[in-house]
């Protein structure tokens, strides 16, 4: 792999709960994106997958505590906290925000709102900043004479394209997108999915899918991590992870999710993910797991190196603690 | 069944149409602007059987949910008949209708919303053996009991007693599934049941309703996931801007497309394996305003195969010449 353009490394996010607890939302997650890539972080809701990614922009709430290390391109923009995240955040990472189409603020134009980072990163300002909102919102499919438009007067696919450009406004290396397709009908969800995927080819972007949609990641990225209760389980390419995966849990989600053609049953996953505000004793996953044995109650498994960046957390990759059982 | 023995499908509509007027305002009326309409739905014709499963799929404004309330009679259609258990129920009275609502239940997208954040899930079972007036004060609890036991939530003693803040999204959806069995309804209606679950619990839900089916329910399902809809439905409906553009059974619409529009929407479904990415067919645009509907064929502006004919010809189901089944039917002039 290329040298990694973003980098989060054992990031943890802890929220303040009443009563002096903490909920530990996000338990030492690390990953690597390559310029261009496209990485895909899924989970089902509460798995921690958004307060990754708004912690990777430093944009967590007052109530929340982060550690570890946001690198990007081999400079830890956590060290000094706002202040070093601050000359970052849109330039060189950006984010298209969870139902940011309905986001815009209805009284300006969309061109207005497009400049609004460009002016405030003295990038350009005038009729400079016009002529670039004018070819942003060609680049996403727009043409640039809907600049002085409203919100109000775009479809819901065309306000998720002006997100776009939005994000796109400072030429950025890296783009979050958080479920950025949930809202969309199919087919304009199709056109969304297809312009991103461009776009990161056109612009050598790096992206981070954020979904709980696996189809969707299998058709857009090449790798992704799955996420469960705080922690990346399994990460790897797509197809190993659907083909090979090394955690029941993803598995367990891919046989959950109905295919267009794939008529064997779909079945769901007995209980629930557990509280965050308590400390879990052994594998998040046990309680739920069809493969449980001795030792996933009570030790918690570690991410383990399956060959060819492929890494899972379970103790059924670990001949030892197979042979000790059996 | 009927009185003169002969055997009529649970449900069958006939050539629906409901359109929704726009308001034109204080000034629009004293000016006499034209009423303008949403044809929401324009003359659609389906049937179902009990133990059968049917899915309305299609994009939003293509009048599925319109359609699923027009049978609930929870909208007024503007013509056509809606046949329940042979008689038309489509100009029945409020009064008249009440009986039947017991018979017909309906179950919404989101159980966040849809259950009396105040109701015990006790309350919410009983409520509608209380206004339908079903059974007495001493047999309800039991009845409450026994549809907790078929929605899947058991012991029902485990949830009986709580509120919908205590139940995960899965079990809410099932106490409002549970509110409708309550009534023994031989047609249950899912306008996108699982649409706002998380994926490992959506097949369970999907599962309870297959169950419900083989025990005879007769199901209308409402959803935009072609995946779910091949699944689990026995037959497919594919809407398009208020008419069925293509119908027939699951399978058949789904391996052997034959309208432009039910090509492309299967072309950019995702699938699962990363190694099946095959040439996604993109339309251009999306789904005209339901207000002024294309002439012709519907689809016509946005149809990757449109003919000079097509802007002229609205075209009826039929059964295509390369269709796999004669009950498989599509509504283009190619076809």
């Amino acid at each position: 792999m290329t040298a990694p353009v973003l980098e989060a490394r054992d990031l943890h996010v802890w929220f303040d709960l009443p009563d002096d607890r903490e909920l530990h939302a996000v338990q030492g997650v690390s990953f690597g994106l390559a310029p261009g890539e496209r990485f895909g972080l899924v989970g089902e809701s509460g798995c921690g997958k958004t307060t990754t990614i708004l912690g990777l922009m430093g944009l967590l709430p007052p109530t929340a505590s982060v550690a570890g290390q946001v690198v990007l391109e081999g400079e830890n923009i956590m060290a000094r906290g706002e202040s070093s995240v601050a000359p970052h955040r849109w330039k060189d990472i950006a984010m298209i925000f969870q139902g940011a189409m309905n986001a815009f603020n209805p009284v300006k134009t969309i061109g207005d709102q497009i400049a609004e980072p460009m002016e405030v990163h003295g990038i350009s300002e005038g009729d400079a900043a016009r002529q670039r909102v004018g070819e942003l919102l060609e680049m996403v499919g727009i043409s640039r004479d809907r600049a002085d438009r409203y919100p109000h007067e775009f479809s819901g696919g065309l306000r998720q394209r002006a997100a776009i450009a939005m994000a796109l406004a400072c030429e950025p290396k890296v783009l979050l997108a958080d479920e950025p397709t949930t809202a969309l009908d199919v087919m304009v969800q199709a056109q969304i999915l297809q312009l991103l995927v461009s776009l990161t080819h056109d612009l050598g972007l790096a992206m981070v899918l954020v979904t709980h949609d696996l189809p969707l990641v299998a058709q857009v990225c090449n790798r992704a991590a799955v996420m469960y209760a705080g922690e990346i389980v399994e990460q790897g390419e797509t197809e190993t992870l659907y083909h090979d995966p090394g955690h029941p849990y993803t598995r367990l989600l891919f046989a959950a999710t109905p295919d267009l053609y794939d008529e064997s049953n779909v079945t769901s996953i007995p209980g629930g993910p557990p509280r965050l505000d308590r400390e879990i004793a052994g594998c998040p996953f046990a309680p739920r797991c069809d493969r449980t044995f001795d030792p996933c109650p009570t030790v918690h498994p570690e991410l383990r190196d399956l060959g060819a960046g492929h890494t899972a957390a379970c103790h059924l990759n670990d001949p030892a603690m197979r042979a000790a059982a059996s | 069944m009927s009185t003169n023995g002969q055997v009529h499908p649970l449900l069958e509509v006939s050539d629906l149409v409901t359109r929704y007027p726009i308001p034109r305002g204080i000034l629009g009326t004293v000016a006499g602007r034209p009423q303008q309409q949403v044809h929401a739905v324009e003359g659609i014709s389906f049937s179902l059987n009990q133990g059968e499963m049917l899915a309305l799929v299609g994009e939003s404004g293509c009048g599925k949910t319109t359609t699923a309330q027009s049978v609930m009679r929870l909208v007024q259609p503007d013509s056509g008949s809606i046949r329940f258990e042979g008689s038309d129920i489509s100009t029945l009275g409020f009064r008249e209708l009440r009986p039947l609502r017991k018979r017909m239940q309906i179950i919404y997208q989101d159980p966040y919303e849809s259950l009396d954040p105040r109701f015990r899930v006790r309350q919410t079972i009983e409520e509608p053996l209380v206004i339908h007036g079903v059974g007495t004060r001493s047999d309800r609890p039991h009845r409450v009991k026994e549809a907790l036991v078929r929605a899947g939530l058991t012991p029902p003693e485990l949830y009986i007693d709580r509120y919908p803040h205590e139940l995960s999204g899965g079990q809410r959806q099932r106490v409002a599934i549970a509110a409708s069995l309550v009534l023994d309804p031989k047609l249950l209606v899912a306008d996108e049941p699982v649409s706002m679950l998380d994926v490992s619990v959506r097949a369970g839900i999907l599962g309870l309703l297959d169950a419900l089916r083989k025990d005879g329910m007769g199901i209308l399902m409402i959803t935009h996931d072609l995946s779910t809809a091949a699944h689990f439905a026995d037959r497919i409906a594919v809407m398009y801007l208020g008419r069925i553009v293509e119908e027939g059974p699951a399978r058949d619409v789904v391996r052997n497309p034959q309208h432009p529009y039910t090509k492309a929407l299967i072309s950019v479904v995702p699938k699962r394996d990363p190694r099946d990415r095959s040439e996604p067919q993109i339309l251009k645009g999306e789904t005209p305003n339901p207000v002024h509907i294309p002439s012709g064929c519907r689809f016509h502006p946005r149809c990757p195969l449109v003919t000079p004919e097509c802007p002229h010809i609205d075209p009826e189901l039929r059964t295509p010449k390369d269709g796999t089944t004669p009950e498989h039917r599509a509504a283009c002039i190619l076809v």
